[in-house]
């Protein structure tokens, strides 16, 4: 069993934008949030587990007035400390103070580079703001990444995005095709990119970084329905990472809560080093001794660890299958039937905040 | 790309990384956006000396009177590997 190195903190679920490509949960099960004390014991015990990196992430962690001194904790227990944000309600005041409380990273998402386009996809308007909060990120001189989500009604414009990062200063672009989990799975038909779409893409981020290479670290996450194999989702399950989500329950990906039966225990009730020794949501599928054929006897299990459990649970109902995703998979068929009924028609669902904290 | 690396370079970590502790071995680790990178003694010790002040001359100079047998081609390789990582960055005099 290896050590967790990351910490994703899911603070709240909410937030102020609409994304459809949200993988947050649809349906937010009502129950409070953790408070400061809570998250303070939480971080404590992660550091004994000898976690580096913590993710402060929601929904819109900014949503959390108590942020500043989690992000403080964090910084003085030893983490990396990485914010995940919208950007919306990252004024000069507030990132000041958090950078003072010993920030290291922001990741900023940004819809699309033309505005009326992102604030459509995003629901709100706060496309401006975003550009703002990228300006104050860079000022502060704290290293900044931009995230945009690629879909099918922005995966036609990489070179725009791309010269969006670069003229912001960012230090890394993250083009990262959705992933269909949450409301994005919802939506995933009107999402899905065509596979010349997807092939086109590519060809721009390599253009990309041709020209940009030296001053801006493009990274491409791929569309793993396009792909012949699956993505080593979250580098193997129970492996590397911890997710808290914010009324406390502790899962080995934000996904999993959706798997029936997964034996999901929360910090509330458990302590993190059980949880993450002995919790059946992150023994069941650790390692590969739980692997069917074909993965069992695969030369790749060590490379993509069987894939997605959370898609496998989705497209079959069973998450011990081998992820569809892969075309060595008797379940691969379904994604197919998926990537070919995909098309503009559908329409999106925005994504309805949750009202209760 | 990687052009050669120049004892007159001036490397230092790039923005966003840092040097941390590992809370189970004590031992130096690099934190960076997307990864850790946990470090021997020697390596922590290159590190360190990296701080946009001195060239890498310097650095040899410096890792060399704290370390004995710390070749050379060891450190120039360390540093080159570093920067093919995007994790050190060089400015030159």
């Amino acid at each position: 069993m290896t050590r967790p190195l990351g910490l994703l903190a899911e603070l709240t679920y909410r937030c102020p934008l609409h994304c459809p490509y949200c993988s947050n949960p649809v349906a937010v099960p009502q129950a409070a949030e953790l408070g400061l004390d809570e998250w303070f014991r939480v971080l404590g015990e992660a550091r004994q587990l000898g976690v580096l990196q913590l993710h402060l992430t929601g929904g819109e962690p900014l949503a959390r007035p108590d942020l500043t001194p989690l992000v403080e904790r964090a910084r003085d227990l030893g983490f990396y400390v990485n914010l995940v944000t919208s950007g919306v309600g990252l004024d000069e005041r507030r990132a000041a103070e958090l950078a003072q409380a010993g920030l290291d990273h922001v990741q900023l998402s940004i819809q699309d580079a033309d505005r009326t386009a992102a604030d459509e996809i995003a629901g709100a308007r706060v496309w401006r703001r975003k550009i703002a909060a990228a300006r104050v990120v860079t000022a502060l001189e704290l290293p900044l990444t931009i995230n945009i989500v690629l879909h099918r009604a922005n995966i036609g414009r990489i070179g725009s995005l791309v010269d969006l990062a670069a003229a912001l200063g960012a230090d890394r672009l993250e083009l990262a095709h959705t992933q269909y989990y949450g409301w994005a799975l919802l939506n995933r038909s009107a999402l899905l990119p065509t596979h010349e779409q997807v092939v086109a893409a590519e060809h721009a981020v390599a253009q990309a970084r041709a020209v940009h290479g030296d001053t801006l670290e493009i990274l491409y996450v791929v569309a793993d329905y396009h792909e012949p194999y699956p993505k080593p989702c979250m580098h193997g399950w129970g492996r590397r990472h911890i997710v808290i989500a914010p009324d406390g329950r502790a899962l080995p990906c934000p996904a999993a809560g959706q798997i029936v039966g997964l034996g999901v225990d929360n910090v509330r009730e458990r302590s993190l080093s059980a949880i993450w020794h002995h919790s059946a949501a992150f023994t069941r599928f650790r390692g590969s001794e739980w692997m069917p054929e074909p993965c069992r006897s695969c030369p790749r299990k060590e490379v993509d660890f069987g894939g997605c459990r959370c898609q496998a649970f989705q497209l079959t109902g069973d998450a011990a299958r081998a992820d569809p995703v892969c075309q060595l998979s008797p379940d691969h068929h379904l994604v197919r039937a998926v990537v070919d009924a995909a098309g503009p028609q559908q329409s999106l669902r925005s994504r309805v905040n949750p009202t209760h904290g | 790309m990687t052009a050669a690396l120049s004892l007159t370079d001036r490397p230092q970590l790039r923005r966003g990384v840092r040097t941390g502790t590992d809370p189970l071995s004590g031992e130096t680790v690099l934190l960076f956006p997307e990864g850790v990178l946990i470090m021997n003694e020697t390596a922590a010790a290159v590190v360190r000396q990296c701080d946009g002040s001195r060239n890498v001359s310097a650095v040899l100079h410096s890792v060399g009177e704290g370390y004995d047998n710390v070749a050379v081609e060891d450190v120039v390789s360390l540093l080159q590997d570093l920067i093919a990582q995007g994790l050190l960055v060089t400015s030159s005099d």
